[in-house]
């Protein structure tokens, strides 16, 4: 399978997240934000970093980019979307998925290995898990606060469109210590914390054994699976 | 040549974490008659020409669309600032 990694001005971790694909076991492909083309890929992750140096508002911008405009019209067909930190601001920047990200309450840049609680499984990206299971991953964000009118936050927890919640200390404040949400039919996913620092023994956060921790590989096999199936 | 001047401010119910340390440390310099502080955005907005009534209109979706995040902003205002203000 060919999954493409798209480069805005300003992205970060879009390499870690090719490399994350490989890890997989599927062929990652370099997009750039200004074309109009996805070179045919089945599915598509935006990575973290600082995009247009968060100017205006967190993936404000990117959102707005050229290839946006297929990123949304193939979202819109059922086609995997992962948007990883800075790529989930802008997944909400382009109404594909619902409330909007922003500063923690504390005011503080969080860095550090974060617990998290799967809570759905019906996504194509987190169809490896098992409801309840709890993984550790890395987050590292200053604007990660996940909001929505009371309303749109009924809406989401009603129709269980959240996928990740933080466990133990919310880093961000956000309601219902939402940490990752996919939309209703469940290929568009956006979550704070990077799966991508978590795919290989030796680099990933320190659970049962030093840096062993390798929770985020099962996102990017999930995803391949969907397509394949 | 005008200026077109569009504020915008995060919605009421959402926490400010900027203005709340703002209001801090106003607190300890000794400003304690000042309570809440909130922090918006202010654009200025260049165009040639006269703002007619569409171009205003223009804008106005501008601001909904891209200046502000509706989800979590509110646009409290679109003006034509006043050669006074300038």
């Amino acid at each position: 399978m060919r999954v493409g990694v798209i480069t805005f001005p300003g992205t970060l971790d879009d390499r870690d997240a090719q490399r994350a694909v490989r890890l997989a076991g599927h062929e990652p492909v370099a997009l750039w934000h200004g074309e109009h083309d996805l070179h045919g890929v089945d599915a598509l992750v935006l990575p973290g970093g600082f995009s247009y140096g968060d100017y205006l508002r967190c993936g404000a911008i990117a959102a707005r980019s050229p290839i946006m405009t297929e990123v949304v019209e193939a979202a819109e067909r059922g086609m995997p979307v992962l948007g990883i930190c800075n790529g989930f601001q802008m997944l909400t920047e382009a109404r594909l998925l619902p409330g909007g990200l922003v500063r923690n309450a504390t005011g503080l840049f969080v860095r550090r290995d974060q617990r998290l609680r799967v809570e759905r499984t019906t996504t194509a990206w987190t169809n490896r898990f098992e409801v309840g299971q709890e993984i550790v991953i890395p987050l590292k964000n200053g604007e990660g606060r996940f909001v929505a009118t009371p309303d749109e936050i009924e809406r989401i927890e009603g129709e269980g469109l959240v996928v990740f919640r933080y466990l133990g200390d919310d880093p961000n404040g956000s309601i219902d210590a939402i940490a990752g949400i996919a939309n209703a039919a469940g290929n568009v996913m956006g979550l704070m914390p990077h799966p991508e620092h978590a795919v290989e023994l030796g680099f990933g956060p320190t659970t049962t054994r030093m840096k062993a921790g390798i929770d985020g590989l099962e996102i990017f096999k999930s995803a391949l699976e969907a397509v394949a199936a | 040549m005008a200026v077109i001047v569009v504020d915008v401010m995060p919605k009421a119910e959402i926490l400010d974490p900027q203005g709340k340390a703002v209001s801090r440390a106003l607190a300890r310099l000794g400003h304690g008659e000042i309570g809440d502080v909130r922090l918006g955005k202010r654009f200025e907005l260049t165009v040639e020409g006269e703002v007619t009534d569409a171009l205003l209109e223009q804008v106005r979706k501008i601001a909904d669309d891209v200046l502000a995040n509706t989800v979590i902003e509110d646009v409290v205002g679109v003006r034509v600032q006043d050669e006074a203000d300038r």
